[in-house]
Protein backbone atom coordinates (compact mmCIF):
# COMPACT_ATOMS: atom_id res chain seq x y z
CA UNK A 1 0.00 0.00 0.00
CA UNK A 2 3.08 2.20 0.62
CA UNK A 3 4.52 1.70 -2.78
CA UNK A 4 1.24 2.55 -4.22
CA UNK A 5 1.14 5.95 -2.51
CA UNK A 6 4.42 7.10 -4.11
CA UNK A 7 3.12 6.71 -8.00
CA UNK A 8 0.71 8.72 -9.57
CA UNK A 9 -3.11 7.83 -8.68
CA UNK A 10 -5.51 6.40 -11.46
CA UNK A 11 -7.44 9.04 -11.30
CA UNK A 12 -7.84 11.70 -8.69
CA UNK A 13 -10.39 13.88 -8.55
CA UNK A 14 -10.22 17.93 -7.22
CA UNK A 15 -13.21 19.77 -6.43
CA UNK A 16 -14.91 18.11 -9.27
CA UNK A 17 -18.71 19.21 -9.36
CA UNK A 18 -21.67 19.24 -12.10
CA UNK A 19 -24.44 21.98 -12.65
CA UNK A 20 -27.46 21.59 -14.18
CA UNK A 21 -28.96 24.55 -15.20
CA UNK A 22 -27.01 26.61 -13.00
CA UNK A 23 -28.09 24.17 -10.32
CA UNK A 24 -25.05 22.34 -8.56
CA UNK A 25 -26.35 18.76 -9.16
CA UNK A 26 -23.93 17.46 -5.70
CA UNK A 27 -20.98 19.36 -3.96
CA UNK A 28 -17.47 19.73 -5.18
CA UNK A 29 -15.70 16.39 -4.44
CA UNK A 30 -12.40 15.53 -4.01
CA UNK A 31 -11.06 12.19 -3.99
CA UNK A 32 -8.33 9.90 -5.49
CA UNK A 33 -8.04 6.18 -6.65
CA UNK A 34 -5.66 3.81 -6.76
CA UNK A 35 -5.20 1.21 -9.02
CA UNK A 36 -5.99 -1.59 -7.13
CA UNK A 37 -8.43 0.13 -5.37
CA UNK A 38 -12.43 0.09 -5.05
CA UNK A 39 -14.18 2.79 -4.05
CA UNK A 40 -18.05 2.42 -2.80
CA UNK A 41 -19.67 5.89 -4.29
CA UNK A 42 -22.69 6.28 -1.28
CA UNK A 43 -25.54 8.61 -1.78
CA UNK A 44 -29.10 8.74 -1.62
CA UNK A 45 -31.71 8.84 -4.19
CA UNK A 46 -31.00 11.61 -6.39
CA UNK A 47 -27.93 12.86 -4.66
CA UNK A 48 -25.96 12.71 -8.17
CA UNK A 49 -24.33 8.71 -8.24
CA UNK A 50 -24.82 8.69 -11.70
CA UNK A 51 -24.13 11.77 -13.03
CA UNK A 52 -20.70 11.65 -11.28
CA UNK A 53 -20.46 8.62 -12.85
CA UNK A 54 -21.36 9.28 -16.31
CA UNK A 55 -18.93 12.61 -16.05
CA UNK A 56 -16.05 10.64 -15.56
CA UNK A 57 -17.22 8.29 -18.42
CA UNK A 58 -17.03 10.96 -20.77
CA UNK A 59 -20.38 11.31 -21.16
CA UNK A 60 -21.35 14.72 -19.27
CA UNK A 61 -18.53 17.24 -19.26
CA UNK A 62 -16.87 18.29 -16.31
CA UNK A 63 -18.48 21.11 -14.79
CA UNK A 64 -16.04 22.27 -12.60
CA UNK A 65 -13.11 21.53 -11.16
CA UNK A 66 -9.95 19.21 -12.40
CA UNK A 67 -9.88 15.13 -13.00
CA UNK A 68 -6.16 14.16 -13.76
CA UNK A 69 -5.78 10.66 -15.14
CA UNK A 70 -2.22 9.09 -14.06
CA UNK A 71 -1.35 12.02 -12.53
CA UNK A 72 -1.94 14.20 -16.15
CA UNK A 73 -4.58 16.29 -17.23
CA UNK A 74 -7.40 13.75 -18.22
CA UNK A 75 -7.40 13.94 -21.84
CA UNK A 76 -10.60 11.50 -23.60
CA UNK A 77 -8.81 10.86 -26.73
CA UNK A 78 -5.98 9.42 -24.68
CA UNK A 79 -7.35 7.24 -22.01
CA UNK A 80 -10.57 6.14 -24.53
CA UNK A 81 -11.38 2.61 -23.48
CA UNK A 82 -9.45 2.83 -20.93
CA UNK A 83 -12.69 3.60 -18.74
CA UNK A 84 -15.58 1.36 -18.83
CA UNK A 85 -19.06 2.52 -18.07
CA UNK A 86 -21.93 0.07 -17.07
CA UNK A 87 -25.14 2.16 -16.46
CA UNK A 88 -28.77 1.28 -15.95
CA UNK A 89 -29.23 0.90 -19.84
CA UNK A 90 -26.55 -1.77 -20.62
CA UNK A 91 -25.81 -1.21 -24.04
CA UNK A 92 -27.13 -4.67 -25.35
CA UNK A 93 -28.86 -4.79 -28.45
CA UNK A 94 -32.18 -7.09 -27.95
CA UNK A 95 -31.83 -9.13 -31.34
CA UNK A 96 -28.27 -10.03 -30.68
CA UNK A 97 -27.24 -13.07 -28.66
CA UNK A 98 -24.62 -12.50 -25.76
CA UNK A 99 -22.02 -14.05 -28.02
CA UNK A 100 -22.26 -11.71 -30.31
CA UNK A 101 -22.60 -8.43 -28.26
CA UNK A 102 -19.59 -9.76 -26.77
CA UNK A 103 -18.34 -9.80 -30.64
CA UNK A 104 -19.46 -6.51 -31.14
CA UNK A 105 -17.73 -4.69 -28.38
CA UNK A 106 -14.58 -6.60 -29.00
CA UNK A 107 -14.34 -5.83 -32.40
CA UNK A 108 -14.21 -1.81 -31.03
CA UNK A 109 -11.91 -2.25 -27.84
CA UNK A 110 -10.34 -5.32 -28.23
CA UNK A 111 -9.49 -8.78 -25.98
CA UNK A 112 -8.31 -8.60 -22.53
CA UNK A 113 -5.40 -10.87 -22.92
CA UNK A 114 -6.04 -15.03 -22.08
CA UNK A 115 -10.26 -14.21 -22.67
CA UNK A 116 -12.38 -16.20 -24.51
CA UNK A 117 -15.88 -15.74 -24.63
CA UNK A 118 -17.42 -19.16 -24.98
CA UNK A 119 -15.94 -19.99 -21.45
CA UNK A 120 -16.23 -16.26 -19.78
CA UNK A 121 -20.25 -16.63 -20.98
CA UNK A 122 -19.98 -19.96 -19.06
CA UNK A 123 -18.67 -18.73 -16.52
CA UNK A 124 -20.70 -15.95 -16.38
CA UNK A 125 -24.08 -18.11 -15.63
CA UNK A 126 -25.12 -17.78 -19.06
CA UNK A 127 -24.27 -21.58 -20.49
CA UNK A 128 -26.69 -22.31 -22.71
CA UNK A 129 -27.63 -18.78 -23.48
CA UNK A 130 -24.95 -17.80 -25.45
CA UNK A 131 -26.84 -17.93 -28.46
CA UNK A 132 -29.86 -17.19 -27.66
CA UNK A 133 -31.20 -13.44 -28.70
CA UNK A 134 -31.04 -11.33 -25.43
CA UNK A 135 -34.73 -9.88 -25.86
CA UNK A 136 -35.14 -13.59 -24.48
CA UNK A 137 -33.15 -13.87 -21.37
CA UNK A 138 -34.42 -12.16 -18.04
CA UNK A 139 -33.30 -9.02 -16.68
CA UNK A 140 -30.45 -10.50 -14.32
CA UNK A 141 -29.18 -12.72 -17.18
CA UNK A 142 -29.34 -9.69 -19.18
CA UNK A 143 -26.89 -7.94 -16.24
CA UNK A 144 -24.91 -11.32 -16.72
CA UNK A 145 -24.61 -10.51 -20.42
CA UNK A 146 -23.23 -7.09 -19.53
CA UNK A 147 -20.82 -7.95 -16.93
CA UNK A 148 -19.44 -10.43 -19.43
CA UNK A 149 -18.51 -7.28 -21.87
CA UNK A 150 -16.49 -5.89 -18.45
CA UNK A 151 -14.51 -8.67 -18.21
CA UNK A 152 -14.17 -9.24 -21.78
CA UNK A 153 -12.49 -6.13 -22.43
CA UNK A 154 -8.90 -4.88 -21.76
CA UNK A 155 -9.49 -1.75 -19.43
CA UNK A 156 -8.38 -0.38 -16.33
CA UNK A 157 -11.07 1.55 -14.19
CA UNK A 158 -14.38 0.17 -14.33
CA UNK A 159 -17.40 2.67 -13.22
CA UNK A 160 -20.55 0.50 -12.84
CA UNK A 161 -23.83 1.87 -11.69
CA UNK A 162 -25.60 -0.30 -9.68
CA UNK A 163 -24.19 -3.53 -10.84
CA UNK A 164 -26.08 -5.56 -8.08
CA UNK A 165 -29.72 -4.19 -9.31
CA UNK A 166 -31.80 -7.61 -10.58
CA UNK A 167 -29.11 -10.11 -9.63
CA UNK A 168 -29.41 -12.89 -7.43
CA UNK A 169 -27.81 -13.87 -4.32
CA UNK A 170 -24.83 -15.86 -6.65
CA UNK A 171 -24.95 -13.33 -9.44
CA UNK A 172 -23.98 -10.47 -6.34
CA UNK A 173 -21.36 -13.20 -5.38
CA UNK A 174 -20.04 -13.18 -8.94
CA UNK A 175 -19.93 -9.28 -8.91
CA UNK A 176 -17.61 -9.73 -6.03
CA UNK A 177 -15.83 -11.92 -7.36
CA UNK A 178 -15.17 -10.21 -10.54
CA UNK A 179 -14.19 -6.81 -8.39
CA UNK A 180 -11.78 -8.48 -6.47
CA UNK A 181 -10.05 -10.36 -9.72
CA UNK A 182 -10.29 -6.82 -11.40
CA UNK A 183 -8.29 -4.96 -8.45
CA UNK A 184 -5.80 -7.72 -8.36
CA UNK A 185 -4.74 -7.52 -11.78
CA UNK A 186 -4.23 -3.27 -11.20
CA UNK A 187 -7.48 -2.57 -12.42
CA UNK A 188 -9.70 -0.06 -10.45
CA UNK A 189 -13.59 0.38 -10.11
CA UNK A 190 -15.55 2.54 -8.68
CA UNK A 191 -19.62 1.23 -7.84
CA UNK A 192 -22.31 3.09 -6.72
CA UNK A 193 -24.70 1.03 -4.57
CA UNK A 194 -28.06 1.33 -2.08
CA UNK A 195 -27.50 -1.75 -0.47
CA UNK A 196 -25.18 -2.86 1.62
CA UNK A 197 -21.95 -4.37 -0.09
CA UNK A 198 -19.92 -6.58 1.19
CA UNK A 199 -16.23 -7.02 -1.12
CA UNK A 200 -13.95 -9.50 -0.92
CA UNK A 201 -10.44 -8.49 0.70
CA UNK A 202 -11.63 -5.42 3.17
CA UNK A 203 -13.54 -2.37 3.18
CA UNK A 204 -13.59 -0.30 -0.17
CA UNK A 205 -12.81 3.85 -0.46
CA UNK A 206 -16.07 5.21 0.50
CA UNK A 207 -16.97 8.33 -1.70
CA UNK A 208 -19.98 10.40 0.05
CA UNK A 209 -21.97 12.54 -2.08
CA UNK A 210 -23.14 15.58 -0.34
CA UNK A 211 -26.47 17.65 -1.85
CA UNK B 1 -2.66 -3.67 -24.70
CA UNK B 2 -3.22 -2.99 -28.67
CA UNK B 3 -6.92 -1.69 -29.66
CA UNK B 4 -8.36 -3.39 -32.63
CA UNK B 5 -7.64 -1.62 -35.62
CA UNK B 6 -9.68 0.95 -37.96
CA UNK B 7 -11.12 -2.11 -40.39
CA UNK B 8 -11.78 -4.24 -37.26
CA UNK B 9 -14.08 -1.82 -35.89
CA UNK B 10 -15.43 -1.01 -38.83
CA UNK B 11 -16.27 -4.29 -40.24
CA UNK B 12 -17.61 -5.09 -36.31
CA UNK B 13 -20.24 -1.85 -36.38
CA UNK B 14 -20.95 -2.63 -40.02
CA UNK B 15 -21.99 -6.26 -39.49
CA UNK B 16 -23.54 -5.58 -36.34
CA UNK B 17 -26.14 -3.22 -38.09
CA UNK B 18 -26.41 -5.94 -40.77
CA UNK B 19 -26.85 -8.30 -38.60
CA UNK B 20 -29.84 -6.42 -36.78
CA UNK B 21 -31.35 -5.53 -39.79
CA UNK B 22 -31.42 -9.02 -41.14
CA UNK B 23 -33.45 -9.86 -38.00
CA UNK B 24 -35.70 -7.31 -38.60
CA UNK B 25 -36.34 -8.05 -42.12
CA UNK B 26 -39.85 -7.23 -41.85
CA UNK B 27 -38.69 -3.63 -41.41
CA UNK B 28 -37.11 -3.68 -44.75
CA UNK B 29 -39.71 -4.66 -46.67
CA UNK B 30 -41.72 -1.77 -45.81
CA UNK B 31 -39.86 0.92 -47.70
CA UNK B 32 -40.41 -1.45 -50.61
CA UNK B 33 -43.78 -1.87 -50.67
CA UNK B 34 -44.73 1.20 -50.16
CA UNK B 35 -42.49 2.48 -53.17
CA UNK B 36 -44.33 -0.28 -55.19
CA UNK B 37 -47.44 0.79 -54.19
CA UNK B 38 -47.08 4.66 -55.09
CA UNK B 39 -45.82 3.89 -58.40
CA UNK B 40 -48.68 1.25 -58.77
CA UNK B 41 -51.10 4.22 -58.44
CA UNK B 42 -49.96 6.64 -60.50
CA UNK B 43 -50.87 5.12 -63.68
CA UNK B 44 -54.38 4.56 -62.10
CA UNK B 45 -55.23 8.29 -61.30
CA UNK B 46 -53.41 10.19 -64.40
CA UNK B 47 -54.47 7.07 -67.02
CA UNK B 48 -52.43 4.65 -68.71
CA UNK B 49 -51.60 7.72 -72.15
CA UNK B 50 -48.19 6.69 -72.40
CA UNK B 51 -46.57 10.32 -73.16
CA UNK B 52 -47.56 11.40 -70.06
CA UNK B 53 -46.34 8.60 -68.20
CA UNK B 54 -42.85 8.76 -69.76
CA UNK B 55 -42.77 12.97 -69.08
CA UNK B 56 -43.52 12.36 -65.07
CA UNK B 57 -41.70 8.87 -64.71
CA UNK B 58 -38.21 9.98 -63.79
CA UNK B 59 -39.68 12.79 -61.71
CA UNK B 60 -42.16 9.98 -60.03
CA UNK B 61 -39.61 7.14 -59.44
CA UNK B 62 -36.92 9.73 -57.85
CA UNK B 63 -39.54 11.37 -55.52
CA UNK B 64 -41.12 7.99 -54.43
CA UNK B 65 -37.51 6.55 -53.75
CA UNK B 66 -36.83 9.19 -51.25
CA UNK B 67 -40.16 9.18 -49.61
CA UNK B 68 -39.76 5.62 -48.72
CA UNK B 69 -36.25 6.66 -47.76
CA UNK B 70 -37.92 9.01 -45.27
CA UNK B 71 -40.24 6.50 -43.34
CA UNK B 72 -37.07 4.43 -42.07
CA UNK B 73 -35.43 7.82 -41.56
CA UNK B 74 -36.37 8.62 -37.82
CA UNK B 75 -35.32 5.03 -36.78
CA UNK B 76 -31.62 5.63 -37.39
CA UNK B 77 -30.29 6.33 -33.64
CA UNK B 78 -33.08 5.34 -31.88
CA UNK B 79 -33.09 2.00 -30.73
CA UNK B 80 -29.19 2.37 -30.08
CA UNK B 81 -30.31 5.49 -27.93
CA UNK B 82 -33.01 3.16 -26.00
CA UNK B 83 -30.83 0.61 -25.02
CA UNK B 84 -27.52 2.28 -24.36
CA UNK B 85 -25.39 1.08 -27.10
CA UNK B 86 -25.06 4.87 -28.37
CA UNK B 87 -23.08 5.20 -25.18
CA UNK B 88 -20.91 2.61 -25.37
CA UNK B 89 -20.16 3.46 -29.04
CA UNK B 90 -19.17 7.15 -27.74
CA UNK B 91 -16.75 5.86 -25.57
CA UNK B 92 -15.38 3.35 -27.34
CA UNK B 93 -11.26 3.82 -28.50
CA UNK B 94 -12.77 4.31 -31.62
CA UNK B 95 -13.54 7.26 -34.10
CA UNK B 96 -17.00 8.00 -33.46
CA UNK B 97 -17.25 9.92 -36.46
CA UNK B 98 -15.86 6.95 -38.60
CA UNK B 99 -18.25 4.15 -36.42
CA UNK B 100 -21.55 6.50 -37.17
CA UNK B 101 -20.60 6.62 -41.08
CA UNK B 102 -20.13 2.81 -40.69
CA UNK B 103 -24.15 2.86 -39.40
CA UNK B 104 -25.27 5.41 -42.07
CA UNK B 105 -23.13 3.29 -44.62
CA UNK B 106 -25.68 -0.17 -43.47
CA UNK B 107 -28.67 1.80 -42.98
CA UNK B 108 -27.77 2.67 -46.86
CA UNK B 109 -27.33 -0.67 -47.31
CA UNK B 110 -30.94 -1.85 -45.85
CA UNK B 111 -32.85 1.07 -46.84
CA UNK B 112 -31.83 2.63 -50.12
CA UNK B 113 -30.44 -0.49 -51.99
CA UNK B 114 -33.38 -2.88 -52.25
CA UNK B 115 -34.97 0.50 -53.50
CA UNK B 116 -32.73 0.95 -55.85
CA UNK B 117 -32.79 -2.71 -56.99
CA UNK B 118 -36.91 -1.99 -57.68
CA UNK B 119 -36.35 1.37 -59.44
CA UNK B 120 -35.74 -0.23 -62.56
CA UNK B 121 -39.18 -2.23 -62.33
CA UNK B 122 -40.74 1.07 -61.14
CA UNK B 123 -39.78 3.11 -63.84
CA UNK B 124 -41.17 0.02 -65.97
CA UNK B 125 -44.58 0.43 -64.70
CA UNK B 126 -44.61 4.24 -66.08
CA UNK B 127 -43.16 3.29 -69.24
CA UNK B 128 -39.50 5.18 -68.71
CA UNK B 129 -37.62 4.49 -71.66
CA UNK B 130 -35.22 1.74 -71.19
CA UNK B 131 -32.22 3.63 -72.61
CA UNK B 132 -33.02 6.56 -70.01
CA UNK B 133 -33.04 3.54 -67.18
CA UNK B 134 -29.17 3.85 -66.52
CA UNK B 135 -29.22 7.71 -65.99
CA UNK B 136 -31.98 6.77 -63.34
CA UNK B 137 -29.79 4.46 -61.57
CA UNK B 138 -26.65 6.80 -61.49
CA UNK B 139 -28.75 9.55 -60.10
CA UNK B 140 -30.30 7.30 -57.42
CA UNK B 141 -27.08 5.56 -56.24
CA UNK B 142 -25.90 9.47 -55.88
CA UNK B 143 -29.06 11.03 -54.86
CA UNK B 144 -29.95 8.33 -52.00
CA UNK B 145 -26.55 8.39 -49.67
CA UNK B 146 -26.86 11.76 -49.79
CA UNK B 147 -29.83 11.94 -48.77
CA UNK B 148 -29.18 9.07 -46.26
CA UNK B 149 -26.44 11.60 -45.25
CA UNK B 150 -28.08 14.53 -44.74
CA UNK B 151 -31.00 12.39 -42.53
CA UNK B 152 -28.56 11.14 -40.47
CA UNK B 153 -27.16 14.53 -39.29
CA UNK B 154 -31.03 15.92 -38.46
CA UNK B 155 -31.82 12.53 -36.68
CA UNK B 156 -28.56 13.12 -34.83
CA UNK B 157 -29.96 16.70 -34.18
CA UNK B 158 -33.40 15.90 -33.01
CA UNK B 159 -32.94 12.65 -31.01
CA UNK B 160 -33.87 14.55 -27.21
CA UNK B 161 -37.29 15.56 -29.06
CA UNK B 162 -40.22 13.73 -28.42
CA UNK B 163 -42.29 12.76 -31.82
CA UNK B 164 -39.38 13.79 -34.06
CA UNK B 165 -40.60 12.52 -37.07
CA UNK B 166 -42.47 15.87 -38.11
CA UNK B 167 -39.68 17.87 -37.42
CA UNK B 168 -37.37 15.56 -39.39
CA UNK B 169 -39.75 15.70 -42.42
CA UNK B 170 -39.87 20.03 -42.16
CA UNK B 171 -35.62 19.93 -41.58
CA UNK B 172 -35.40 17.47 -44.32
CA UNK B 173 -37.59 19.41 -47.16
CA UNK B 174 -35.25 21.65 -48.18
CA UNK B 175 -32.10 19.99 -47.81
CA UNK B 176 -33.46 17.24 -50.26
CA UNK B 177 -34.63 19.63 -52.94
CA UNK B 178 -31.73 20.41 -54.48
CA UNK B 179 -31.02 16.34 -54.82
CA UNK B 180 -34.68 15.95 -55.99
CA UNK B 181 -33.54 18.60 -58.80
CA UNK B 182 -30.27 17.96 -59.98
CA UNK B 183 -31.33 13.97 -60.10
CA UNK B 184 -35.14 14.38 -62.02
CA UNK B 185 -32.88 16.87 -64.21
CA UNK B 186 -30.30 14.67 -65.23
CA UNK B 187 -33.05 11.65 -66.13
CA UNK B 188 -35.05 14.35 -68.00
CA UNK B 189 -31.94 15.78 -70.02
CA UNK B 190 -31.24 12.00 -70.83
CA UNK B 191 -34.99 11.57 -72.02
CA UNK B 192 -34.81 14.55 -74.44
CA UNK B 193 -31.13 13.37 -75.83
CA UNK B 194 -29.48 16.25 -73.90
CA UNK B 195 -25.94 15.82 -71.92
CA UNK B 196 -26.86 15.10 -68.74
CA UNK B 197 -23.19 14.76 -67.07
CA UNK B 198 -23.49 18.44 -65.39
CA UNK B 199 -26.29 17.53 -63.03
CA UNK B 200 -25.04 14.50 -62.28
CA UNK B 201 -21.67 15.99 -61.42
CA UNK B 202 -23.34 18.40 -58.98
CA UNK B 203 -24.93 15.41 -56.74
CA UNK B 204 -21.56 13.37 -56.97
CA UNK B 205 -19.83 16.79 -56.01
CA UNK B 206 -22.81 17.34 -53.07
CA UNK B 207 -22.48 13.58 -52.11
CA UNK B 208 -18.21 14.00 -51.69
CA UNK B 209 -18.71 16.78 -49.28
CA UNK B 210 -21.30 15.19 -47.36
CA UNK B 211 -19.43 11.81 -46.99
CA UNK B 212 -16.70 13.85 -45.30
CA UNK B 213 -18.81 16.62 -43.23
CA UNK B 214 -22.12 14.62 -42.25
CA UNK B 215 -20.56 11.78 -39.94
CA UNK B 216 -18.57 14.97 -38.24
CA UNK B 217 -21.29 16.64 -37.89
CA UNK B 218 -23.68 13.34 -36.66
CA UNK B 219 -21.04 12.70 -33.65
CA UNK B 220 -20.93 16.36 -32.85
CA UNK B 221 -24.97 16.55 -32.70
CA UNK B 222 -25.22 12.86 -30.80
CA UNK B 223 -22.75 13.85 -27.78
CA UNK B 224 -24.34 17.14 -27.55
CA UNK B 225 -27.46 14.99 -27.47
CA UNK B 226 -26.28 12.62 -24.40
CA UNK B 227 -24.40 15.65 -22.99
CA UNK B 228 -27.37 15.94 -20.84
Amino acid sequence: MTAARTVAPLLEARAVSFHRQDEPVFAPLDFQLHAGELALVEGDNGSGKTTLLRMLAGLLHLGAGELLWRGEALQRDLCAGDILFLGHQLGLKADLSPRENLRVATGLHGTREGMDSASLLAEIGLRGYEDEPVRRLSAGQKKRAALARLAMLPATLWLLDEPYANLDRAGIALVNDMLGRHTDAGGAAMVTSHGTVSFHGGEPRRIRMHD
Amino acid sequence: MTRPGLTTACAAMLRRDLTLAWRRRGDIAMPVLYALIVTMLFPFALGPEDTLLQRIAGGVVLVTVLLAMLLALDAMFASDIEDGSLEQLVLAPQPLALMLGMKILAHWVTIALPLIVISPLMAALLHLPAAVMPVLLLALLLATPLLSLLGAVLVALTVGTRRSGMLLALMLLPLCVPAVIFAAGAVAAAQQGLPWLAPISWLAAALVLAVVLAPLACAAALRIALDS
